[in-house]
């Protein structure tokens, strides 16, 4: 028989106590760092297997992202005479994409630990990495819908109207969405394997992302509803504007939408509406709204860490 | 063993495992029990107080009847879960041969959960390649092998998954009842294979109740009963243990 172990001693005698590791240590999102290549092959894995066995195959990524659009623009644009923002249709699609990704990155990122369950339960490996490569394959998802978008808007002479700016409001708009989707996802994720409730929730929340912002309507009308016919204080509306979501999808309109209707609403003949003033604040709230996203992600974190070593036992 | 100070692989120090089991799943039980003042949760304590040092360079099995708290310590040393109360420090790389199989895709190729399946456990890009040729080999399922898994008969999955999971580099193997997988040579060939990491002083940790392949490849054995280690020491000691 072996001495008792307790006297821990004489055990670090041959061997100095830090050449032990502690198993199951997890170090945060550090660890996807170190991962890098497990990372890289999830998300090959969950690009190339998400439309297998399937006819259309990756033309669904266009197809569900046109319905909805035709259903926005029949039934608010034409029945609901919303298209007096100008060029409507792009400004609506534009808006689309980005709820798209949010969602999709954010759903994925949710149910990403119980439907690894096998995994997470027998192997340990850096359980972040399941919501990160949701969320990645979300954006890999997301990049043909922004092909479109792009399509269209050159052909409305989107290339001689944009700027720098513009390029850079798109990256920081997905930046943004990204981020903000992680965090929440980490999170949801995280309670979802104790709570299935979770998921319900996170539907919940998706349904209500595409009408808490200015999607399918215009910024100015909330301004125009809240203070000038309710008469209610202003900083509601600035507090609507800093929805990391809101700024995402502004960021776009401001990348796509606004170039691409310039030709149009300066055309001889034009008798709609002028375009939609910027939002007041679009250049600082990206800021602002970043290290909202940010402070998601890492409390995303703190939650998921906490939680993580019960996700075993618990699945 | 002896007393001198050896070189240890893995100390598990006090560890303590408490399992909460809700009776309750939703909102309505919880009302229901609460007012016919029924408990909500019981707790079950699958590990009390283990102390056990494995040395580097042994070849232990941990032996118990089910539900003996085998498997828990296995999971505890892997780092899929965490102990309660102690501690549990290992050295070096640790594998666990714990369901082969377990992150394999079956929409994928043989070659890409290879891939995929050696990066899970642990490896890198390089490392893979390296040994990719070793492990098609070792499987023996070369011509399937850009075919898909979900096609591949349960036994060329689990040749294939073993494959992987015995070349991950590594200097302490975990094993949980897998020995029994495949046919009479395939099982030869993997008991070769375990001779040879023991050869190359690398830490086993055999869970198993196949008490003949334990004996092949083991020298030490630890039976654990409810939670506690009731034994420890030379191997027929603990078989004749268990089996009585």
């Amino acid at each position: 028989m072996s001495g008792p172990v307790t006297d821990t001693r004489d055990l670090f005698a041959a061997v100095p106590r830090t050449a032990f590791d502690t198993p199951g240590k997890s170090h945060g999102l550090i660890d996807v760092v170190r991962w890098r290549y497990l990372l890289r092959l999830l998300v090959r894995t969950g690009v190339t297997t998400r439309y297998r066995n399937s006819v259309l195959g990756w033309l669904w990524s266009y197809v569900r992202p046109a319905a909805q659009f035709l259903v926005f623009w029949i039934v608010l644009g034409i029945f609901m005479n919303l298209d007096r923002v100008p060029n409507y249709a792009v400004y609506l699609f534009s808006g689309i994409v980005v709820i798209n990704l949010f969602s999709e990155g954010f759903k994925n990122a949710t149910t990403s630990i119980v439907g690894n369950a096998a995994l997470v339960r027998k192997v340990f490996l850096p359980r972040q990495l399941f919501a990160v490569s949701a969320v990645l394959v979300s954006f890999v998802h997301f990049l043909p819908q922004v092909g479109l978008l792009l399509l269209v808007s050159l052909l409305m002479g989107w290339a001689t109207h944009i700027s720098v700016l513009s390029i850079l409001a798109a990256l920081a708009g997905m930046l943004i969405v990204m981020i903000f989707s992680l965090g929440l996802g980490l999170f949801f994720g995280a309670v979802n394997v104790r709570f299935r409730d979770a998921e319900n929730i996170v539907e919940l929340m998706l349904l209500l992302a595409t009408w808490a912002s200015p999607v399918l309507y215009a910024w100015t009308m909330v301004q125009d509803a809240v203070v000038d016919k309710l008469g209610w204080p202003s900083w509601l509306v600035d507090l609507y504007m800093l929805n990391p979501i809101t700024q995402g999808v502004e960021l776009f309109h401001y990348a796509f939408w606004r170039p691409a209707s310039q030709y149009l609403v300066e055309a001889s003949g034009y008798a709609g509406e002028a375009l939609t003033p910027l939002p007041p604040n679009l250049g600082i709230n990206t800021l602002w709204t970043l290290l909202i996203a940010v402070a998601t992600l890492l409390l995303g974190q703190l939650v998921f860490r906490r939680l993580e070593g019960k996700f075993a036992q618990d699945l | 063993m002896s007393e001198k100070a050896y070189r240890p692989s893995i100390i598990i120090d006090g560890v303590r495992k408490t399992f909460t089991l809700n009776h309750a799943f939703s909102l309505k039980d919880t009302v229901v029990s609460w007012i016919r003042r029924r408990k909500l949760t019981s707790t079950f304590e699958a590990l009390k107080g283990i102390d056990l040092v494995i040395g580097e360079g042994e070849s232990i099995a941990i032996l118990g009847m089910n539900g003996s708290g085998k498997s828990t310590l296995l999971k505890l040393i892997s780092g899929v879960m965490e102990p309660d109360a102690g501690e549990v420090l290992t050295r070096g790389r640790v594998a666990g041969l714990i369901e082969v199989g377990a992150g394999f895709h079956p929409e994928l190729s043989g070659r890409e959960n290879v891939f995929l399946n050696a990066a899970i456990l642990g490896m890198k890009k390089a490392e893979i390649e390296k040994r990719y040729d070793e492990i098609v080999a070792f499987s023996e399922i070369e011509e399937f092998i850009d075919q898909e898994v979900k096609h591949y008969s349960s036994g060329m999955f689990l040749r294939l998954a073993f494959a992987v999971a015995i070349h991950v580099e590594l200097d302490v193997l975990l094993m949980d009842e897998i020995l029994s997988v495949g046919d009479v040579p395939f099982r030869e060939k993997c008991r070769q294979k375990f001779e040879e990491l023991i050869a190359a002083g690398k830490t086993l940790v055999v869970v198993s109740h196949d008490m003949e392949m334990v004996r092949e490849l083991c020298t030490r054995g630890v039976v654990i009963s409810k939670g506690e280690v009731v034994y420890d020491g030379e191997l027929e000691g603990a078989i004749a243990l268990v089996d009585a």
